[in-house]
């Protein structure tokens, strides 16, 4: 299998089938659709994937995840996206995606004289 | 919170009415856990009984300073009996199905973000205190309850019908938190408490907006169960206090 969009991040544990698989049609709460959800922990860093959850629509899904991800305080900003509207790459095609960096050290910022005043790079 | 203020018993029974309603709605919301409809509302509704414990532990201590008889957050909860407390009966109601502790939800938080509004302005530093934690803990309750109602009442043909009937079986008790008396008028002439008049407005001007969303008819009753501020309680009360307090009673002074 090659093409990428029929794989979903579903489930937050990188790249399920979507195909010749059985999906739950069955009642609450498996009729809801799957939602990932991405937390930003404090000003300046990146949103970053904390789980994902179900809900009946987005503004149930942003809620349910202000719930379950960020009870701790973990956050100050929450995205959520629909598990089937994330397009995950293969597992078949790791070895075409991601070995061919694995020779090429000199993708690293290490060729660098870092000067010793310099604290925080 | 200070607790250098002055005796003042007007000022500790006030206190204890807060503190029952959210004790009693805290232990009723508890009820769902591992029951709810999904995983993710089980969560929800824990967050907000927690909120609503962290308010009462706040109220009842609070209480016990002003009252002055050394008595702790502990012995207000665990050591009164039913006709002791002093919470609302809407707040003890059983909670029925999910769309009855929506509606229940519903018409008590619009009741509590007002009148946590009004407290974070009052004379007693140490309400003025809860309020400001407590006025965004109840916008988000109402804020889960307003979006639940919305979707159990314009859903589907079985939720509306189940969201109207929880509307109807507790719509009747709301009254009784907008009841006045001696003790409450003279707190609201000292500045201390919220004036029930005014809250009322509020909480039917956000209350119908919800409704109306909902495609949800405002109930029209006559009926108006009252005495929770007197300590008079529903069947269901001392069911849920027998649970609450068993423990403690059972283990006095027990530590974990």
């Amino acid at each position: 299998m090659t093409e990428g969009s029929s794989f979903t991040s579903a489930g937050g544990h990188g790249a399920v089938p979507t195909t010749d698989v059985p999906v739950d049609e069955g009642g609450f709460p498996g009729s809801q659709p799957l939602w990932e959800v991405f937390v930003r922990s404090k000003r300046g860093l990146s949103h970053t994937h904390a789980g994902s959850l179900h809900a009946p629509d987005a503004h149930m899904a942003l809620r349910n995840a202000r719930d379950l991800y960020t009870r701790r305080q973990e956050g100050v900003s929450i995205w959520v996206v629909r598990a089937a509207d994330v397009v995950a790459s293969s597992p078949d095609e790791k070895d075409a995606f991601f070995d061919p960096a694995g020779d090429k050290p000199y993708r690293h910022p290490t060729f660098y004289e870092v000067p010793a005043e310099v604290k925080n790079l | 919170m200070s607790t250098t203020a002055a005796v003042d018993l007007d000022v500790a029974q006030y206190c204890l009415r807060l503190g029952d309603d959210a004790l009693v709605l805290a232990q009723r919301l508890s009820e769902w856990s591992a029951r709810s409809p999904q995983l993710e509302e089980d969560v929800a509704l824990m967050n907000v009984a927690l909120d609503l414990l962290g308010q009462a532990r706040n109220l009842l201590t609070l209480a016990g300073d002003r009252e002055g008889r050394g008595r702790s957050e502990d012995d207000l909860a665990f050591l009164r009996d039913e006709t002791d407390f002093v919470n609302a009966q809407i707040v003890e109601l059983d909670n029925g199905d999910f769309g009855q502790t929506m509606a229940r939800q519903l018409l008590v938080s619009a009741y509590h973000l007002p009148l946590w509004q009004a407290l974070a302005s009052s004379a007693d530093e140490g309400l003025a205190g809860i309020a400001g934690k407590a006025v965004k803990e109840v916008a988000y309750h109402l804020d889960h309850a307003r979006s639940w109602l919305v979707r159990l009442g314009d859903g589907t043909e079985e939720s509306h019908r189940r969201a109207q009937a929880g509307l109807d079986a507790v719509w009747p008790y709301a009254a009784e938190l907008f009841e006045t008396d001696e003790l409450l008028s003279g707190l609201v002439e000292r500045g201390v408490a919220a004036d029930p008049a005014r809250l009322e407005p509020q909480w039917r001007a956000t209350v119908e907006a919800v409704l109306a969303e909902a495609t949800l008819k405002v109930p029209e009753t006559t009926w108006r169960p009252s005495g929770g501020r007197r300590g008079q309680h529903t069947e269901a009360f001392g069911y849920l206090l027998a649970e609450m307090q068993h423990l403690h009673r059972s283990h006095p002074g027990g530590r974990w």
